[in-house]
């Protein structure tokens, strides 16, 4: 590229106020496309953090969550002699079958708005299993009582939900004891129990919703499968890494997230598009004169192309910088919405990643580039004599 | 008697406008020897500034031959004709045509951006060219920032930095006052006389073809 760049930055300083406007318009795009981005990224993140690779989750194979995955009794005993569920110093199983229902609680600040939110019955190994769940206030529920514990997100969000509170689901008072923190995982977005009193309250019998355990060993895992498909009275059942299990939940709200701020931003970048067109249409007719005498000074058509197009590219860089800047703010922020795997309400932050901002800067670029093309051409094909003529 | 450095054989140059050849330039042959001063003058709308866009290159004759230097002008492609022109020829336009954006230095390393030159030696060219033309104190102004007749002196520099073979003027005194004008051309027979450069010039001024070791008129495209 011949031309010095300075010749582009300066003429883009040079007329403020359209360039100003461009800039804007990309920065809005821009921001609503990350924005949208670290949302969907949020859920998948929050997700992923919840489940550990270490952990094994059992679930029902038709079930699509935990609340529709039943496991008896028997299958459960089962599962638990299988010899790649790891075993505590004392031999007993590092081992959980959890109950998972959905109540409804009323939200703050929504007048008369309900939520769901999961409730989960534990036994004591979900605690070794989830280290990251620690109670941060109050205490650890007794076993064998109706109290209960709630997660942060839980306490922040629904009303009654706060420590020494009493509330009633299951047809029955369920003390508050204490508030965990859970290490912004979907735990953070539960409350927790005694799996018996859970089962007992909402006359489950001996079952569970799902058994998560230690795997004996990380390598271990292919046995595992292959003793669940030969075991027939297995063959119902999936296990999975408990991390790829969450994982696997966030999908449909991190896809449908993207699919629907893909097409918001395509939308909204049609408008900074035709306003970068407009503006780069602009600066070519008002130079017209330059372009001829720098094509009589002997610079090339791609020469005039180029200078062009990265003048048009340069403004939506510094769109995408500002839109990037102002989007990064948001992981401060924390919103709630209805996860789709477990149909309650799940707590998450806007997460901004690398990946992100490559993408917004493509993007931009990209944006620049469609934007610029048309009128740089129209630059890189005037006629010298013409160009000159028109002073 | 000096070299030959311009040897225009019966050119003819016509612009399409809608359906209609309009003919400019009708059968011009003319020689011009190395170290002319050549004054080309004529009504407007006579043909000069086509006359001297096709010595310069920047447009091709419909038919004839230009050579220039020794290269059959009109048969280089318009690549090779570009780098011809960066290395052969210094345009001087009526209204200066200095890029606004860029100081005077930089509007004089334009040209020499296009040649093998490092800055440094870049450097030495454009304070060269900006000391004969007496703004070397200007340097670091803005066209906008400068008078007329400064401007034009600076894209004189321009034209000269890159110690081109051939100047080319379009009334380079059409714009400016008397006293500037003046000085313009005084600065033009120099480059003409110390630093022997051919000089082609279009002009309405009577004064300003004084200067000029030639003149010819063009009328009604042809070459009187
Ligand atoms: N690119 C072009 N397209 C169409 N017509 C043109 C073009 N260039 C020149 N002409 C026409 O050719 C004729 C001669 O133009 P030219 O600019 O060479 O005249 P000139 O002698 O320089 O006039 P002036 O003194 O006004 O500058 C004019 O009638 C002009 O309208
Ligand atoms: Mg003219």
């Amino acid at each position: 590229m011949k031309i010095p760049l300075k010749y582009t930055v300066r003429n883009f300083r040079s007329r403020r106020l359209t360039t100003a406007i461009t800039i804007t318009g990309v920065a809005l795009v821009v921001f609503v496309f990350v924005a949208v981005m670290m949302l969907s990224n949020g859920i998948t993140a929050t997700l992923i953090a919840t489940g550990s690779t270490e952990n094994v989750l059992v679930a029902r194979k038709a079930a699509n969550g935990e609340i529709s995955s039943i496991i008896m009794n028997e299958t459960y005993n089962i599962i638990l002699t299988l010899p790649q569920v790891a075993k505590d110093a004392e031999g007993k199983p590092i081992a959980t079958g959890d109950v998972v229902v959905v109540i409804n609680l009323p939200k703050i600040g929504t007048e008369g708005g309900f939520s769901n939110v999961t409730v989960r019955g534990v036994s004591q190994p979900a605690f070794d299993l989830r280290p990251m769940v620690k109670i941060a206030e109050g205490r650890m529920f007794n076993w064998g009582a109706r109290e209960i514990i709630v997660g942060s997100a839980v306490t922040k969000r629904f009303e009654g939900a706060q420590i020494g509170n009493v509330i009633k689901f299951a047809g029955d008072n369920w003390t508050i004891v204490g508030v965990y923190e859970a290490d912004r995982t979907a735990f953070d977005s539960e409350i927790w129990g005694d799996v018996s009193q859970i089962q007992d309250a909402f006359r489950r019998g001996v079952s569970f919703s799902t058994v998560t355990f230690r795997l004996s060993s990380p390598d271990q895992f292919e046995a595992l499968e292959k003793a669940f498909a030969d075991d027939n009275r297995l063959q119902q059942f999936e296990p999975k890494i408990e991390q790829a299990y969450f994982e696997a939940q966030s999908e449909f709200m991190a896809i449908f997230i993207s699919v629907l701020g893909i097409f918001v931003t395509v939308f909204f970048s049609v408008g900074a598009i035709i306003g970068a067109m407009i503006t780069m249409y602009t600066a070519v007719a008002n130079r017209t004169t330059e372009v001829g005498t720098l094509r009589a000074l002997g610079f090339q058509r791609r020469n005039v192309l180029f200078a062009f197009l990265t003048e048009s590219i340069l403004i939506s860089l510094i769109g995408a910088a500002i839109g990037l800047f102002l989007a990064s703010w948001l992981q401060f922020f924390t919103v709630s919405t209805m996860n789709w795997g477990s149909f309650s309400e799940l707590e998450f932050s806007f997460t901004l990643t690398l990946k992100i901002i490559l993408y917004a800067v493509g993007f931009s670029i990209l944006m620049g580039v469609v934007g610029g093309f048309l009128p740089s051409v129209a630059a890189a094909r005037l006629n010298i004599v013409n160009a000159l003529r028109s002073a | 008697m000096a070299n030959t450095l311009i040897e225009i054989q019966n050119i003819s140059k016509s612009y399409r406008r809608d359906s209609m050849q309009i003919p400019v330039l009708r059968d011009i042959s003319l020689t011009v020897p190395d170290g002319e001063f050549l004054g080309l003058m004529g009504p407007s709308g006579s043909g000069k500034t086509t006359l001297l866009n096709l010595i310069a290159g920047i447009d091709k004759p419909n038919k004839g031959k230009i050579v220039v230097g020794g290269m059959d002008v009109a048969s280089l492609n318009e690549t090779a004709l570009a780098k011809w022109r960066a290395r052969h020829v210094g345009f001087i336009f009526q209204f200066y045509n200095l890029i606004p954006v860029l100081t005077a230095y930089e509007n004089v390393e334009l040209p020499l951006l296009l040649t093998k030159l490092s800055k440094d030696q870049r450097k030495k060219h454009v304070e060269t060219a900006l000391q004969v033309v007496g703004l070397a104190d200007r340097m670091q102004h803005y066209p906008k920032q400068l008078s007329g007749g400064q401007e034009q002196r600076v894209a004189i520099a321009r034209a000269i930095a890159t110690d081109p073979t051939l100047l080319v003027a379009d009334e380079p005194t059409g714009d400016l006052d008397k006293q500037s004008a003046e000085e313009i051309l005084t600065l033009l027979e120099r480059l003409n006389k110390e630093f022997k450069k051919t000089i082609v010039m279009v002009t309405h001024d009577p004064r300003a073809a004084e200067k000029a070791h030639t003149v010819r008129h063009l009328d009604k495209g042809e070459l009187q």
